[in-house]
C-alpha cells in the first residue's frame, strides 16, 4: 500500500486528478472477527476538477460506504484495509482524525442522503449555514451570518435576508435541500460528494436541484461525486460513470461510452431496466435473482449467478480489470482481450 | 402562610395543553413560595430562631388560647410557627433548586458524553449509573450525610450525587437516537469536532427532557431534604427547615399540638404537588407525541 502511495507522488502534478482513489478496500468486520463484509473492494477511480463522476449500483453495493470512506467517517466496525486516496496529491488514508476535521467540510464536503433531516431543528438557518465557516475559517458569528446570506443567494433562495433568521420547520423541502447545498459549498470545497440527494424530493424539485448542483460545479470548479441509483440522472449530469456491484467497480468510463457500449452485462441490464416510452408494450426487464451475500461472496464473479451471459470461467475465477477501450474499464471475462468480439454479441442478446 | 388558603379543588387537566394554559394553581403556589423565600425577612412577623419560653405551645389564632400575634401558634420553644414556615420556604427552595440544577448539570453532561462517545466511556458511566441506582436513594443520602456532616451546602451536594443518575440514563437514551440523526451526520461531515457536536448540536436537543425531569425531580428533592432534616442529618437544627419542624413537632402530635406537624407537612405537600403538576404539564407540553395541536 505504501509503495503504491509513493508512486502517485512522482506523477506529474499538472495533470494529476483532484481526487484519486487506488485499490481502495473497506471491510466491515463483525465483533467476533468471523464475518467480514467487503463493502468496498479494490475500488479505483479518479476525479478531475470541474468534472462530475456518477457512482451507481443497487442498494447494498457499497456506494454509501465508499462515500463514508472518502470522508473518513466510517462507523467503528468498518475499516480501510488497503488502498490509497489522494486529494490534490495529498494522502487521506494516513491522516489523523484531527487533520481530517480540517479537511472535512473545507476541502471535501458532502450532501447527505436525506437533506430534509440534515438541519438541526433548533438553530436558525443563518447559524447553520455559517457554522462550517466559523469552524474552518475562524469567521466571527457576525461575518459568518453575512456570508450565510450570500450563500443562500448563491443557491437561489429568495429573500435571503429574512430566510437566515428562520428555522428549518419554516422551509419547504426544496428550500431545505438548497440550504444543505449551501452548507456543502460554504467553504468552497474542491470535492463535493452528493449521496442520493434527490431521493426524498418531488420530481420538479429534483430537476431544479440537479441544475443548481451543476451550476455550482461550473461556477466553483468543484469535482462532483454523484451517488445515485437513477441512471437517468447520471445520463444528464455526469461525465464519468462508475458502476458498483457487490462492493466492486464492475465497469467505469465516460458516461457516453458506457451507455452506448456497456462492457459489463450488469451495466447492460441496468440500462435496459430503465422504463422507456418507446416500448410501452414490452414488459420491463428485471435482473433475476438477488445480489449475493456480501459476507460470503462466490469464488468467481459476484454477478455470475444472475448474469445472462455467464460461462464456466465466470463461476470459478474472479475477473480482473480489463480495458475494452481507452479510459473504459470492466471486470468481466467477456472484456478479456482473447474474447474480443463477443462483447457486442452478449450485450446485443440482452437488449 | 397564604398558600394554605387555596381551595382544594384543582382544575381538570385537559389533554389539549397549549402554552397559554399554564396550570394556574401549581404555578401560583410556586410563584408565591419563591416570593416568600426571597422576602422572608420582611414577611416573617417574628425571629424564627428566638422563642419566648413563657409562650410555648400557643395554638393557632382561631383556637381558644390563640392570638393574632402568633397566627399559626408557637412551638415547644415558644418560636413563632408562621415565621419558621416562611424561613423554611427559603431553605426548601434554595436546597431544592440548587440540588436539582447540580444533579441536572452532572447527569446531563455525563449522559451526553456517555451516549455520544459510546464504547468504554459509555460502559464505565452506565455501569456506575447502574450501581448507583441499585442503592436506595434515602439510605445512600443518610450515609453520605453521616460522612460529610450536616450543613445546607452538603445537603445540596448529597442530593446532587444521589439523583444525577436519573438524568444520565434518560439523556443518554435520547442522545443515542439523536446521534443517528442526519443533522449530526452533517455536522460530522462538515468537520465539527466531537465536543462541538455534543455542545452545539446534541445538548440543545436534550435540554428539554432535562428540564422536564428537573421539574419532576424538584418535588422528590424537596421531600428528600425534608426527610433528611427530619432524621437529623439534614439542615442543622437552629435553622428552620420544614423537615426539622416536623421532627420537632412529632412528640407534640399525640398530646394535641397538631399544628406543629400539620403546618409544615401541608407546606411540603403543597410545594411538592405544585412541582409535580407543573412537571407533568411540561412533560406533555414538550413531548411532541403527547402534544395535540
Amino acid at each position: 500500500m505504501l509503495n503504491s502511495t509513493r508512486n502517485f507522488v512522482s506523477s506529474d502534478m499538472e495533470t494529476a486528478p483532484l481526487l484519486e482513489v487506488r485499490n481502495l478496500s473497506t471491510y466491515y468486520v463483525s465483533a467476533s472477527g468471523t464475518r467480514i463484509v467487503r463493502a468496498v473492494d479494490d475500488v479505483s477511480f479518479s476525479l478531475r476538477a470541474g468534472e462530475t463522476l456518477g457512482i451507481v449500483g443497487e442498494s447494498g453495493s457499497g456506494k454509501s460506504t465508499l462515500a463514508l470512506t472518502l470522508m473518513r467517517v466510517l462507523p467503528p466496525a468498518a475499516q480501510i484495509v488497503s488502498g490509497a486516496m489522494r486529494l490534490e496529491g495529498e494522502d487521506l488514508v494516513g491522516k489523523s482524525e484531527n487533520e481530517m476535521q480540517h479537511i472535512r467540510g473545507k476541502r471535501i464536503a458532502m450532501i447527505l442522503q436525506d437533506p430534509m433531516a440534515s438541519l438541526n431543528p433548533l438553530f436558525s438557518i443563518g447559524d447553520q449555514v455559517g457554522e462550517t465557516l466559523r469552524q474552518h475559517e475562524g469567521a466571527s458569528r457576525r461575518s459568518a451570518w453575512q456570508q450565510a446570506i450570500g450563500l443562500l443567494k448563491s443557491v437561489r433562495i429568495p429573500a435571503a435576508e429574512t430566510r437566515v433568521t428562520q428555522y428549518p420547520h419554516e422551509m419547504s423541502g426544496g428550500m431545505r435541500q438548497r440550504i444543505v447545498g449551501a452548507i456543502g459549498i460554504s467553504c468552497e470545497p474542491r470535492v463535493l460528494i452528493a449521496d442520493e440527494p434527490t431521493t426524498s424530493l418531488d420530481l420538479t424539485i429534483q430537476a431544479q436541484y440537479l441544475n443548481l448542483l451543476d451550476e455550482l460545479r461550473k461556477e466553483h470548479g468543484i469535482g462532483l461525486i454523484f451517488i445515485t441509483h437513477n441512471l437517468g440522472i447520471v445520463a444528464k449530469m455526469c461525465d464519468q460513470l462508475v458502476v458498483m456491484y457487490a462492493g466492486r467497480v464492475v465497469e467505469s468510463g465516460p458516461v457516453r461510452q458506457v451507455f452506448n457500449a456497456p462492457a459489463h452485462p450488469y451495466t447492460a441490464a441496468l440500462l435496459s431496466s430503465i422504463p422507456r416510452m418507446s416500448n410501452r408494450r414490452k414488459r420491463l426487464i428485471a435482473i433475476d435473482g438477488q445480489p449475493p451475500d456480501m459476507s460470503n461472496l462466490p469464488p468467481g464473479c459476484a454477478f455470475a449467478s444472475r448474469c445472462p451471459a455467464v460461462f464456466e470461467r465466470c463461476r470459478n475465477e474472479a475477473p480482473p480489470v480489463f480495458t475494452p477501450a481507452p479510459g473504459h474499464t470492466a471486470r468481466c471475462w467477456r472484456s478479456a482481450p482473447e474474447m474480443a468480439g463477443s462483447v457486442a454479441m452478449s450485450v446485443g442478446a440482452l437488449s | 402562610m397564604s398558600v394554605t388558603t387555596i381551595p382544594a379543588a384543582l382544575p381538570m387537566r385537559t389533554r389539549t395543553a397549549r402554552m397559554t394554559d399554564v396550570p394556574i394553581i401549581p404555578s401560583a403556589i410556586l410563584a408565591i413560595a419563591v416570593v416568600v423565600a426571597i422576602f422572608a425577612d420582611f414577611l416573617a412577623p417574628h425571629d424564627p430562631q428566638v422563642g419566648l419560653l413563657t409562650a410555648r405551645f400557643k395554638p393557632p389564632f382561631w383556637m381558644t388560647g390563640g392570638s393574632t400575634n402568633h397566627l399559626f401558634g408557637t412551638d415547644q420553644l415558644g418560636r413563632d410557627v408562621l415565621s419558621r414556615l416562611i424561613f423554611g420556604t427559603r431553605v426548601s427552595l434554595v436546597v431544592g433548586f440548587t440540588a436539582v440544577i447540580f444533579a441536572g448539570a452532572v447527569g446531563t453532561t455525563l449522559g451526553i458524553v456517555s451516549g455520544y462517545l459510546g464504547g468504554w466511556v459509555d460502559q464505565v458511566i452506565m455501569r456506575v449509573t447502574d450501581a448507583w441506582l441499585a442503592l436506595p436513594a434515602l439510605t445512600f443520602a443518610i450515609f453520605l450525610a453521616a460522612v460529610v456532616g450536616p450543613s445546607e451546602m452538603n445537603i445540596v451536594i448529597i442530593l446532587g450525587l444521589v439523583y444525577w443518575t436519573r438524568y444520565a440514563r434518560i439523556v443518554r437514551g435520547e442522545v443515542l437516537s439523536l446521534k443517528e440523526r442526519e443533522f449530526v451526520r452533517l455536522a460530522i461531515v462538515a468537520g465539527c469536532s466531537k465536543w462541538t457536536i455534543m455542545w452545539r448540536h446534541i445538548m440543545p436537543n436534550v435540554i428539554n427532557s432535562s428540564i422536564v425531569l428537573a421539574t419532576l425531580m424538584l418535588g422528590i428533592v424537596i421531600i428528600t431534604e425534608a426527610s433528611l432534616s427530619f432524621l437529623g442529618v439534614g439542615v442543622p437544627p437552629p435553622k428552620p427547615a420544614w423537615g426539622v419542624m416536623l421532627s420537632d413537632g412529632k412528640q407534640g402530635l399525640m398530646v394535641g399540638y397538631w399544628w406543629l406537624t400539620v403546618m409544615p407537612g401541608t407546606c411540603i405537600m403543597l410545594l411538592v404537588l405544585a412541582a409535580n403538576l407543573l412537571g407533568d404539564w411540561l412533560r406533555v407540553k414538550l413531548d411532541p407525541q403527547l402534544r395535540q395541536l
